[in-house]
């Protein structure tokens, strides 16, 4: 092998190297670039007073309150239709299940699940809770149906809790004499529960953004108040900017305030997935197992 | 234990969230963009007076709103165009019966971007323009560019009074811009020197130049008296005779403080034509 | 109740929980023919799914939704190019390149990046690319299948990279170190060992990455400009099945041949994405088991 060919190889390594680091870093830039647009068109409409008031004078004036409430009345609804349906799943998966075609098909099922286009969530809640069982628009369709979007989310992030807990755990649990299920509510579950809250977490972050699945099932352009009721349509965060940006009454004149509302978003989806990401830097470091 | 205690929690939120409304009455409003300010701009003066009621808000377009009043997902149904009649006997079907209350006036006005020298159009070049079939400005009498025809998609009443004065069943063509809304249209035409597309009289502002038709301009006095062609109705369509909070929210907007309302978002109040002076705003 | 028979009703009660993902996508599939199917009475499939023209509002109304699938087909096409090798050339960085604080860094901007809510995304095409698109090149508008293409991507990447990054890791190291023992620098390594070996991984990414991409609503609602024909060049408008889904949702009556057509392109999409589904969840199986080659 003579030096000259080395070096050439030398040489295709750097290149292929420069090539790796630039689309890293033009990935980087493009999300940095686009929060840090938005925060500066968006950073002058946040005040006191956009969080806690609602619109005035056709929105181009006051704040964004009932969207910020009726975000967090769809949020915690999903969470309550799916953080429950998802442990079950996931612990059956996890413990319970044997190997076999059953479980395959499930494993398929919820896979498939994960990937139906939100827009088909979004017919699937008008047809079945909105039409069918008769709740009309309502936060608990809209919930229903984002609680089971973010289903597959909270099996998959609960069945990785639930099997890193060692088995040694389990084992000498029950070589205790304790029956399964005690093992497993007493032992497992609360080891693996910090797993399992961050992919609650995560999906939190999924179901405040999404908008599709709440066009037809929940959300509404203007409410002259809060939500009373669970049969209440609401205002919704993501709804609002898309409203205010393509349906709009005075689309250029509440430009800022769609900026403003675009920037609350994120910034609270980014906090809710940076606490998930936190929490799970912290198990990590604390687990000793 | 911490668990417990957080589920104990939220259950008790959610029933209390749950608990089902038993004084306060609810209005659910939906439909047409244009009607949208007005009835923004009347719910913002009505809460104000009847702190009580629960009124939700939404757009979509005249077919949107038509189909919640069939449909029984809304109180006030808002469409800038009268109902079909289809959409009667699918009514009729349901049990519904739709009542028309017209809330105002209002004209269809082509409009360009501020820089296109062309001044009007007649009904025949928009027609033309719009199927694609005309296709550069210059054919017209303005410069030598190309049309960038920007319409508005099928649930749009705004739309279905375009087909009714100007295209007459011909079919729009698919490379039209179809948005969803008066608002985008106006956002979309002020932004491109190439375009034209159409609005409701409320939101023709400084952003966009309104065409002449047939050489007249769109006012309250000429929309009224007819003179000029494309004038329409604004509805609101209730199921039957408006019962309740309803009947006093339409009542209000026919009031002469709700038709101040109308006028001052741009359109023509029912009672006659605008004082002198108002009327357009921005 | 004793305990064996308190153990078998658990058991039985959590694999009845289990199921639901199973009874959700039945419910799914079942409420979306229920509605959907009877459009067929009145088109026939074959004119469903290859006539030229969208009019559902018009008198006769004709429902072809061709134009929404190639609208659909290049969108995600395009997309899918961009994203393919950013994808993975960042996982690449991650997995194999990037020293360790750099990488944790990364790690979480991928997070975060597939954290951003599509219509935040999409209001960033509409209110910011696409004017800048129509005024830097002349065009008739900024939204078009180069925009909604370029923010499908920037939504794809992070599905790409982060799968493939799994596979990467996942090749063993027994791999690498035999190809170093062998003379090969580490480029080379990448290139000729790690990528092939996690290549089942890396389709898997893709598939799912162009799953995510065609079935996206927001972006290409706000961005792809809704022009329901088949598009003469990347500047012109097109019209997804998503974004024609939703926008007009809203208007057709209740079980009218409009809204049935709609649900019946919700057919379309639904069994586009689970096609695309099953093969990469066949994929990722068939080649799982990959063994480290050692005793």
């Amino acid at each position: 092998m003579t030096t000259s060919s080395l070096r050439y190889r030398y040489v295709k390594q750097h290149v292929f190297f420069g090539l790796v680091r630039l689309s890293a870093f033009v990935l980087a830039l493009a999300l940095c670039g686009i929060l840090a647009y938005i925060v500066v068109h968006g950073i002058g409409a946040l005040s006191w007073e956009f969080i806690t008031q609602p619109p005035r004078d056709a929105m181009t004036k006051g704040g964004i309150m009932p969207a910020i409430v009726g975000t967090f009345y769809l949020t915690v609804g999903a969470i309550l239709v799916g953080l429950p349906l998802g442990i079950v799943s996931a612990v059956y998966l996890t413990e319970y299940a044997k190997q076999g075609p059953v479980i395959r098909i499930i494993r398929i099922g919820i896979n498939c699940l994960a990937g139906v286009p939100s827009v088909v969530f979004g017919l699937f809640g008008l047809g079945l809770f909105v039409v069918s069982l008769k709740f009309g628009s309502s936060i608990l369709a809209g919930s229903l149906t984002l609680g089971f979007l973010i289903l597959p989310t909270i099996i998959g992030a609960s069945e990785e809790a639930l099997k890193s807990v060692p088995q040694t755990f389990r084992e000498a649990s029950l070589a205790l004499g304790v029956s399964k299920w005690q093992t497993i509510w007493r032992i497992v579950l609360p080891s693996a529960l910090p797993g399992i809250l961050t992919g609650s977490i995560l999906g939190l972050g999924r179901a405040a953004g999404e908008t599709a699945p709440i066009m037809f099932t929940a959300a509404a352009f203007f409410t002259a108040k809060l939500p009373s009721s669970i049969f209440d349509e609401v205002m919704a965060l993501p709804y609002h900017i898309y409203v205010l940006a393509t349906a709009g009454t005075h689309i250029e004149e509440t430009r800022p305030l769609q900026y403003g509302t675009v920037l609350v978003l994120i910034l609270l989806v980014l906090g809710i997935d940076l606490v998930a990401i936190l929490i799970r830097a912290a198990i990590r470091r604390r687990k000793k197992w | 234990m911490n668990i417990r205690k957080a589920a104990a929690l939220a259950i008790v939120c959610c029933l209390v969230a749950a608990a089902p409304v038993l004084a306060a009455e609810n209005i659910v409003i939906k439909g047409s963009t244009t009607v949208l300010p007005i009835a923004q701009r009347a719910l913002e003066t009505y809460m104000k007076a009847h702190p009580g009621v629960q009124i939700s808000l939404s757009g979509g377009g005249s077919g949107e709103g038509i189909k919640a009043i069939v449909d029984k997902t809304a109180d006030i149904g808002n469409s800038s165009r009268e109902i079909k009649k289809e959409e009667i006997a699918l009514a009729a079907k349901k049990g519904v019966q739709p009542v028309a209350h017209v809330v105002a006036f209002d004209a269809l006005v082509p409009v360009v971007h501020p820089s296109n020298p062309v001044q009007g159009l007649t009904v025949e070049q928009l027609s033309l323009i719009y199927q694609g079939k005309i296709t550069n400005w210059k054919e017209v009498g303005g410069k030598d560019m190309r049309i960038v025809a920007i319409s508005r998609d099928s649930s749009s009443g705004t739309f279905e009074s375009w087909d009714h004065f100007v295209m007459k069943k011909a079919k729009v063509s698919p490379r039209a811009q179809m948005l969803a809304s008066n608002g985008a249209v106006y956002t979309a035409v002020s932004k491109n020197r190439y375009s034209i597309g159409y609005l409701g009289m409320g939101y023709v502002k400084k952003g966009v130049k309104a065409l002449a038709v047939a050489g007249v301009q769109a006012t309250p006095e000429t929309a009224l008296s007819r003179q000029y062609p494309m004038s329409r109705e604004l509805y609101m369509y209730t199921n039957g005779e408006p019962a309740g909070e309803t009947a006093k929210f339409i009542a209000f907007i026919k009031s002469p403080t709700g038709q101040k309302i109308v006028a001052g978002e741009g359109f023509v109040p029912i009672q006659g034509a605008a004082p002198a002076g108002k009327g357009k705003k921005k | 109740m004793n305990r064996k028979q308190k153990e078998a009703a658990i058991r039985a009660v959590f694999f009845s929980f289990a199921l639901i993902s199973i009874l959700i996508l039945g419910l799914i599939v079942v409420s979306l023919f229920r509605e959907g199917l009877p459009i067929f009475k009145q088109v026939s499939v074959k004119d469903f799914l290859f006539g030229m023209e969208w009019y559902p509002t018009y008198d006769p109304p004709s429902f072809g939704i061709w134009p929404l699938i190639v609208g659909s087909v290049i969108v995600t096409v395009l997309a899918t190019i961009i994203a393919i090798p950013v994808g993975i050339l960042t996982a690449v960085y991650i997995a194999e390149v990037a020293p360790g604080l750099v990488k944790d860094v990364f790690k979480s901007i991928i997070e975060l990046l597939a954290g951003l809510p599509s219509v935040v995304l999409g209001f960033f095409g509409m209110v910011v690319v696409a004017p800048w698109l129509q005024d830097t090149f002349d065009l008739p508008t900024g939204l078009n299948i180069i925009n909604a293409s370029m923010i499908l991507a920037l939504m794809a990447v992070p599905t790409i990279a982060s799968i493939s990054e799994d596979a990467l890791y996942a090749v063993p190291r027994e791999y690498k170190e035999a190809s170093y023992a062998l003379g090969a620098t580490t480029h080379e390594t990448i290139l000729r060992v790690v990528i092939p070996s996690a290549l089942s991984g890396i389709s898997t990414a893709v598939i799912l990455g162009m799953s995510r991409a065609i079935g996206e609503t927001m972006v290409v609602l706000m961005v792809a400009g809704g022009a329901a024909a088949i598009p003469e060049s990347l500047f012109d408008s097109v019209r997804p099945m998503p974004a024609s889904i939703a926008a007009e949702m809203g208007e057709a009556p209740f079980r009218s041949a409009h809204y049935q057509a709609l649900f019946a392109t919700g057919i379309v999409l639904f069994f586009i994405t689970l096609a695309f589904n099953l093969v990469a969840d066949y994929i990722s199986n068939k080649f799982k088991e990959v063994g480290s080659g050692t005793l």
